[in-house]
């Protein structure tokens, strides 16, 4: 973790002066603005947080925050970002991506960083286009829909990102929409301050290669459950009761039965989209379990070990395991 | 005849069944006595069965390679005799199971031993004696075998219990006795044989007690070491053989404090070790060839973001999944083109056992000064090979961070506001200052796309030109600035014959040719590429004055020769050339060298250039 300002900064010390070249409209605008937001309130030193960057439209986030920005290679946001928490757990990481980057080229990747519950958060700018590449269907694009760049309807199905989370074992899986400030602002505290892996998948409209899930359409009132009842489309899930947190990880019917409703959450289709916490649980991060087996991780991180003096000669002493093979 | 500590012993066996143990315990028992070895490893890429072998020579001094002969066969089933037994030289033995094979099968030269060993006899003995469970003791054929050589070779007994002892410590302990008493039947069998006939087998090791201690290692473990010493505290990598071996030492070794990651892929293990070389700790991985083939984009992302970071790629035999286990110096051209677009990287290769923990050590601080990516091109032969040495010299070993952000620099770029200049060249060394996140001022920007001085991405035309010509000085620097006798090494008579030229894990054997070449009148002296990319210009003056060049590669496309010609335009036409996945052996080289010397090689077209060469193909070895 890295360490609290005592006298917290403006939101405007964690953006950067760099001109920023998305379309107008698009949703990364809500998705940077709720990060920069977070990271004010959390009142991170910039100095001690990385934000780490895939390739595309969304990558971009590295260039305006005023943290250490890194971006990285197409697919590969996860990979770097856990290396660098690994090396230093004492800095503040998070990964940002889009949904090709991450779930297309990066699922690998994605499925693996479940599995080892780093300590960090993962947001996944989710829009079903690959934009800088002008429009190409993404994982997230249903089977048969025809944005407007594709020549012919898309043959693949989509994946269910949350139900890969789930599956990979994510501790924190939570879904919102980018032009919500305030859920999506509180989604992405709560995603980084989770002692864990987390996934926090936001929905977002591509106001250039997306014509079929706009601004517009997200936010159309939908038919509700009454006669005449007339609903938002988007609705939280925790607001209407829904609980996906473990209170006793060691409770194994808790668990399954919450993960079991989680999977189904996280599979829901229908005219309405469900935002919110589906699931939370707290199992011993990577690092933790690193330094049950090489114990002086506990004293200090990778980055921080010493080895060498003063006058620069190397300190590690390796007099023992030189006897092992010394005749 | 007595020959004595010049010797060369194989076991072999079905794999799985203890051969690499039991070589090893040989070679530790003759360590145990003061005596050099050299022993070199075989295998199949398999589990259990298939057919492997190992085999040991011993010196009166230290020893680099192996030899085509075979003093002393010690088998324990029928295919290591049926593959083998034609190796024996007259004057040496076999060491046979007759309840498995009988010698009429065995195309066997005159005048040798032969020592048979009811193995399963001598296990129910000892399972008797000692009262443990006779169906667990098969591994022990190999101990029985061990010791029977080592009786053959009139060694004491004291010497198999001394590193029996070493070996079985602890819990284990109670292994010594087992063993004892095998080791005990096997000298029983020995003792059996007739003075006359034990005399004719002409091999003696006898001990030397004024030889100081050494190390018996391999090249993953001194790697390994080097790395450890260097500072490097995180590795991530991906399962594959022969690189494993070295993850393998750090996890087996958490006393040192590195974080060790086994990553779903290669792509994430080079990924991985970037991001964590961006908080400023020494990060690596290890790999071969397939992995390295992955990781080509990552590295591409280093050298663009000017990140320290040292690739281990144990070569094996190639393309594709190739040799798994066997030996190729296949790699070295990928090594110095992989990737797109331009970016400096530093190539080396080490060149015995003892400079793999020296270039691994060099490696980081040739990243950290240079900022920039650098490969060491290791390979199978040696990763797996055993060989005494001297203790490591760790004197004069110094930590080079290189340019870091300074306190003063960090004040500024906070006054200043904009972020630190990471990228910003300074004009006398072109080096730019690296600060580390944590430190106060030091936020920048890190992109694969072109970027300015903090690391914002820009397509400027001149902003471009003047990274892109920051990034690629940075080979002029490696040239300058890397010691001459780090980049090469001249050994061996000023005035020679012939020039033998060679990289990595060739040199050994070269080294030991020296001598029986200038028994044979021919002078020889090698030059050891150490430093492959850059090319190290300084060789070329070496190259001109040389009387009759030869390019000694464990490849067919002669790459070194090529980055050779590349450099300094001179084409070396007369090559020793092996690619069957086995190293060279002494044999070979003293044969190929004579042969090469009194031009009876005859010139050829090469396949690769069209134009006339004279090429020596080495083909030896199962």
């Amino acid at each position: 973790m890295a360490s609290k300002l005592q006298t917290p900064l403006t939101v405007a010390a964690y953006k950067s002066d760099v001109h920023n070249d998305w379309c107008p409209g698009c949703g990364d605008f809500g998705i940077l603005q709720a990060v920069q937001q977070s990271f004010a309130e959390l009142g991170l030193p910039p100095w001690e947080s990385m934000v780490f960057a895939g390739i595309g439209c969304s990558g971009k986030v590295f260039n305006y925050m005023a943290t250490h920005g890194v971006h990285t290679l197409h697919g590969r946001v996860l990979p770097f970002a856990v290396g660098a928490k690994l090396a230093n757990p004492n800095l503040e990481i998070v990964a940002v991506g889009g949904d090709g980057d991450g779930y297309g080229i990066g699922a690998g990747h994605f499925v693996h960083a479940g599995r080892r519950n780093v300590d960090m958060a993962y947001i996944v700018m989710t829009n079903e286009v690959y934009g800088l590449t002008k429009g190409q269907a993404s994982p997230t694009l249903g089977r048969g829909q025809q944005t407007k760049s594709l020549p012919l309807p898309n043959t693949n199905d989509a994946i269910q990102p949350l139900a890969l989370a789930l599956s990979s074992g994510y501790t924190w899986i939570g879904r919102s929409y980018a032009f919500d400030g305030k859920h999506l602002k509180e989604m992405i505290k709560k995603a980084m301050q989770h002692k864990g892996m987390a996934l926090l998948d936001v929905l977002q409209p591509c106001p250039t290669f997306n014509d079929l899930h706009t601004t517009e359409w997200f936010n159309k009132k939908v038919k509700g459950a009454g006669e005449n009842e007339m609903v938002p489309r988007v609705f939280n899930i925790n607001e209407q009761g829904y609980n996906g947190s473990v209170q006793d990880p060691t409770n194994l019917d808790e668990v399954n039965t919450k993960r079991t409703k989680a999977f189904e959450m996280a599979n829901f289709r229908g005219e309405r989209i469900p935002v919110g916490v589906f699931y939370e649980i707290k199992l011993p991060t990577y690092d933790e379990r690193m330094q049950a087996q090489v114990p002086m991780l506990k004293q200090y991180a990778p980055a921080t070990m010493p080895y060498q003096d003063a006058s620069h000669l190397p300190t590690t002493d390796l007099s023992k395991v030189y006897e092992e093979y010394m005749f | 005849m007595k020959v004595v500590n010049d010797f060369s012993w194989m076991i072999g066996g079905p794999q799985g069944t203890g051969v690499d143990s039991s070589a090893n315990l040989f070679a530790q028992a003759c360590a145990t006595a003061g005596l050099w070895v050299f022993g070199k490893r075989e295998y199949h890429s398999n589990i259990k069965g298939k057919h492997s072998y190992f085999q040991v020579r011993v010196f009166d001094k230290p020893v680099h390679s192996h030899v085509d002969d075979v003093h002393l066969l010690a088998t324990f089933e029928d295919s290591t005799a049926r593959l083998h037994a034609h190796e024996v030289v007259k004057g040496g033995a076999l060491i046979y199971d007759p309840t498995k094979i009988t010698l009429d099968d065995l195309n066997l030269k005159s005048g040798i031993v032969t020592l048979p060993i009811d193995f399963n006899t001598v296990l129910r003995h000892v399972a008797e004696v000692t009262g443990e469970d006779y169906g667990k003791l098969a591994i022990m054929k190999n101990v029985i075998a061990v010791a029977a050589s080592m009786a053959l070779l009139r060694m004491d007994i004291s010497h198999m219990e001394e590193t029996l002892s070493r070996l079985f410590t602890g819990k284990k302990a109670k292994l010594v006795p087992t063993n004892m008493a095998a080791v005990k039947k096997a000298y029983e069998a020995v003792s059996g044989l007739s003075k006359e006939t034990h005399d004719q087998f002409h091999y003696y090791l006898e001990p030397n007690k004024s030889t100081p201690k050494r190390l018996l290692i391999n090249g993953a473990s001194s790697t390994a070491m080097g790395k450890l010493k260097a500072g490097c505290r995180y590795q991530s990598y991906y399962p594959i053989s022969p690189a494993t071996d070295e993850s393998n030492f750090f996890e087996s070794h958490p006393e040192y404090g590195i974080a060790v990651v086994q990553c779903e892929d290669e792509i994430a293990a080079i990924d991985m070790a970037l991001g964590a070389a961006t908080t400023g700790v020494r990060a690596s991985t290890a790999t071969s060839g397939p992995g390295y083939c992955l990781m080509a984009e990552g590295l591409g992302w280093g050298g663009m973001n000017e990140v320290p970071i040292v690739l281990f790629d144990y070569q094996r035999g190639g393309p594709s999944t190739g040799l798994p286990t066997r030996q190729e110096q296949g790699d070295l051209m990928f090594s110095v083109f992989s990737g797109h677009g331009e970016y400096p990287r530093l190539v080396m290769a080490p060149a015995d056992i003892d400079d793999h923990f020296h270039t691994a050590f060099e490696s980081f601080n040739y990243a950290d000064q240079f900022q920039t990516p650098v490969t060491i091109l290791n390979d199978k032969f040696l990763t797996h090979s055993i060989q005494t040495i001297p203790p490591f010299k760790e004197s004069g070993l110094v930590i080079n961070r290189g340019r870091l952000a300074t306190q003063e620099e960090l004040e500024a770029a906070i006054a200043e506001g904009k972020g630190f200049p990471r990228f910003r060249p300074d004009p006398k060394t072109n080096m730019s200052p690296r600060p580390y996140p944590g430190q106060e001022g030091s936020p920048y920007w890190m992109t694969g796309d072109e970027h300015d001085d903090y690391g914002h991405i820009t397509e400027n035309p001149e902003t471009r030109m003047k990274m892109h010509e920051k990034r690629m000085k940075k080979y002029s620097l490696m040239l300058e600035q890397i010691p001459l006798d780090k980049q090469f090494k001249l050994v061996g008579d000023a005035n020679a014959d012939i020039t033998l030229i060679c990289w990595g894990s060739t040199y050994g054997v070269l080294i030991d040719a020296v001598e029986p070449l200038k028994a044979k009148g021919i002078k020889i002296n090698i030059l050891n590429y150490r430093m492959l990319h850059p090319f190290p210009i300084a060789t070329e003056a070496i190259l001109k004055k040389a009387k009759k060049l030869v390019v000694v590669e464990s490849n067919l496309g002669t790459q070194l020769g090529h980055l050779i010609r590349m450099g300094t335009g001179i084409f070396i036409s007369t090559q020793i050339l092996k690619y069957t996945g086995r190293p060279m052996s002494l044999n070979e080289i003293v044969a190929s060298v004579e042969k090469i010397h009194k031009k009876e090689v005859k010139p050829e077209v090469d396949p690769l250039t069209g134009t006339s060469i004279e090429k020596v193909v080495l083909t030896y070895g199962l």
